[in-house]
């Protein structure tokens, strides 16, 4: 599903990812793990298509397609989907019209026809329900006065409604309550399928107890350092990073 | 003295000097408004159209932008008016009373509702209806202008106490081949208590260079509602100089929102003064400039009385090489305690060639106000755009919705919510237009 070779990235001069090589497969969820600075969210800004980043070497792979030159929209309607750290709040925008416009634009993409209102409105309900989201959330500016918790939430309505082959997500746990956390959690399990595959950024294990993964990787210093099952997580957990620190420097 | 002797007339300036004479006898008003007329001349002939050098026009230089002067526009038939207005399309299927002009002559024959006149503005002036009820204005050159060689216009009135439910909707229809001049002026008056929802729309052919010069003028009684929308969707070539001159009584409610899509050069005026305590305005502008337009927004706020509120907020989106000029100005008199105002304009740059020119001024001579003016230019936030084009929406549309978003906040106080969906209409159809 998606491959990441020798990937090398700087942003003003910094390099920040320096030889990255990750391969997730289709239908497998991805933990990775490491320090603060360690590269997590440049990996996850480059895969979706930022544009600060400059790519000095490799290449990234959806089922075998360079995506590297392709604009973000191009790689959202492939099927990629970033759940934001942090979820901008578009003062003006209605959350239903945002909604619309991102799931059409990416029909449109893909040559499918646009959806109808009822329709459409149908699939926001179902999502919303399951994620506890109140209609009056969805009435108003996106994200705009919404807590924390509520951002979160809203990133996987968006990923339950767009219903994406690749699903990144940055750090989705950080600011979330153990109740926000287990419906966040169990909004991500529901969209588990074979063909779906997950990359989950974090540097706590708490959150892959609600999403267990199948494997684990730790990043340090713009490269993964070690890869693992479930269990490596836990030994991180007990362990620290001290030793990643260390074996990077 | 010297200087004066030696100033050299631009071909406009000629024209101008000498059509007044010519033709000032045929033009509307008694012995009052000759008064007028004359002394608005006399202020032209001393200074000339304004220049860079002149405060108030320094980002609008008329006498460059306005080298020859554009003869008045004859009449239209009776076929010509009925054709030019069965091809405007702006405000349309709002059910509004409407009054219409055509090449700046007014088209007689609007309905009639009750509480609601509709007089042409010779036989006002004639029964002794006055103009000019802000001082301040006189002095301007695009109002002195229109003060001098004004020959076309309305006076509607709303009776004390009526409730004018349908929008008032004054159209301005321009056409034909050639460059021409306009110079009409609206007189509003809303009784005490009274209520007016009134339209103004501007539209015209590319083809032609015209020289249009609009004054409303709006007298609220005590107490009366006004709400104002006047949209400039006129030629690509045309110079348009609007001034809004409002005057308004105790408790008056008065909404205000001018958009500009039109226009090679515009520049709207306001010229508000609060006569009456406890007084309410909110003062909007949303303007999209593209390719070698220029707008200017220059706005005059007087609050002369106590406990008065004014909110001034204004949007300029620009993209190609175009320029937006805001001028805006609160004055607050050494008596008006409790004034509550609040300015702030707000532009969004599209492309690397735009220009934007923010002056806001405060002048306050009271010590128990609450005053504040804010300047904002810049380009549409990156990580926005990101976050939507992440969602899968083409960059072009991504940027579409960043700038309604942003134009949506002035446009979003206009109740009338027909009236507020034909101005989102116009705001898709101008980003549309850009890709």
């Amino acid at each position: 599903m998606l491959e990441i070779k020798n990937l090398t990235v700087q942003i003003e001069d910094k390099k920040i990812l320096d030889g990255l090589n990750l391969t997730v497969k289709k239908g497998e969820v991805a933990a990775i793990m490491g320090p603060n600075g360690s590269g997590k969210s440049t990996l996850s800004y480059v895969i979706a298509g930022k544009e600060d980043y400059v790519v000095l070497d490799g290449e990234i792979l959806l089922d075998g397609e360079n995506i590297l030159e392709l604009e973000p929209n191009e790689r959202a309607a492939r099927g990629l989907f970033l759940a934001f750290q942090y979820p901008l709040e578009i003062p003006g925008v209605a959350t239903m019209t945002f909604l619309k416009a991102a799931l059409n634009a990416q029909r449109k993409a893909r040559g499918e026809a646009e959806l109808s209102t009822p329709d459409f409105m149908r699939r926001v309900n179902a999502a919303a329900q399951q994620l506890h989201i109140e209609k009056d959330m969805l009435k108003r500016a996106l994200n705009v006065g919404f807590s924390g918790g509520e951002k979160k939430r809203m990133e996987i309505l968006q990923m339950a409604l767009l219903q994406p082959r690749f699903c990144i997500l940055d750090e989705t746990d950080s600011g979330l309550d153990i109740d926000a956390l287990r419906i966040v959690a169990e909004g991500v399990n529901a969209l588990r399928s074979p063909d779906r595959s997950f990359l989950v950024i974090t540097h706590y294990q708490r959150l892959l107890n609600h999403i267990v993964p199948d494997t684990v990787h730790v990043m340090a210093n713009g490269r993964v350092v070690r890869s693992g099952g479930p269990e490596l997580a836990l030994e991180l957990e007990k362990n620290g990073y001290a030793d990643y620190r260390q074996q990077a420097a | 003295m010297a200087a004066e002797l030696k100033l050299v007339r631009t071909p406009a300036e000629e024209a101008l000097a000498e059509r007044f004479p010519a033709i000032k006898a045929s033009l509307p008003g008694g012995a009052q408004i000759v008064k007028l007329r004359e002394a608005a001349f006399e202020r032209f002939l001393k200074r000339g159209l304004p220049n860079r050098r002149v405060e108030e026009w320094k980002y609008t230089d008329l006498r460059a932008l306005m080298r020859e002067a554009a003869p008045f526009a004859p009449i239209p038939s009776d076929a010509e008016a009925a054709r030019a207005l069965g091809s405007a399309r702006t405000f349309a299927d709002l059910g509004a009373i409407q009054i219409a002009f055509v090449n700046g002559h007014h088209v007689p024959g609007s309905e009639t509702v009750e509480g609601l006149e509709v007089v042409p503005l010779d036989a006002a002036l004639a029964a002794g209806a006055s103009v000019g009820p802000i001082e301040a204005a006189r002095e301007d050159a695009a109002y002195g202008l229109n003060t001098a060689f004004m020959n076309d216009g309305v006076m509607i009135r709303v009776a004390p106490g009526a409730i004018v439910e349908r929008p008032v909707h004054v159209r301005f229809v321009n056409t034909g081949g050639s460059a021409f001049a306009t110079a009409t002026r609206v007189l509003v008056e809303v009784g005490e208590g009274a209520s007016l929802t009134l339209l103004e729309s501007h539209e015209g052919l590319d083809s032609a260079a015209c020289q249009l010069n609009d004054v409303v003028e709006i007298v609220a009684g005590d107490r009366a509602r006004v709400r104002h929308v006047r949209l400039n969707a006129e030629g690509t070539q045309s110079l348009a100089l609007s001034t809004l001159v409002a005057k308004l009584g105790a408790h008056v409610s008065f909404d205000t929102l001018n958009v500009v899509i039109g226009s090679r050069m515009a520049r709207h005026q306001v010229y508000l003064t609060f006569a009456g305590e406890h007084a309410n305005a909110n003062i909007n502008g949303a303007t999209m400039l593209k390719d070698e337009q220029h707008a200017d927004t220059t706005l005059v706020v007087d609050h002369a009385v106590p406990h008065c509120t004014s909110r001034e907020l204004f949007k300029t989106v620009i993209d190609g090489d175009a320029t937006g000029v805001f001028q805006g100005k609160i004055i607050v008199r050494p008596h008006a305690q409790k004034t509550d105002g609040r300015m702030m304009s707000a532009a969004v740059l599209l492309s690397d060639a735009g220009t934007m020119n923010n002056k806001p001024e405060l002048e306050i001579f009271a010590d128990d106000v609450q005053c504040a003016h804010g300047a904002t230019c810049g380009t549409l936030d990156e990580d926005l755009l990101f976050y939507l084009m992440a969602r899968g929406l083409p960059r072009a549309e991504a940027e579409s919705l960043l700038v309604q978003a942003f134009l949506g906040e002035a446009i979003e106080a206009v109740e009338d919510e027909a009236v507020r969906e034909a101005l989102i209409g116009v705001v898709s159809a101008w980003l549309e237009a850009r890709h």
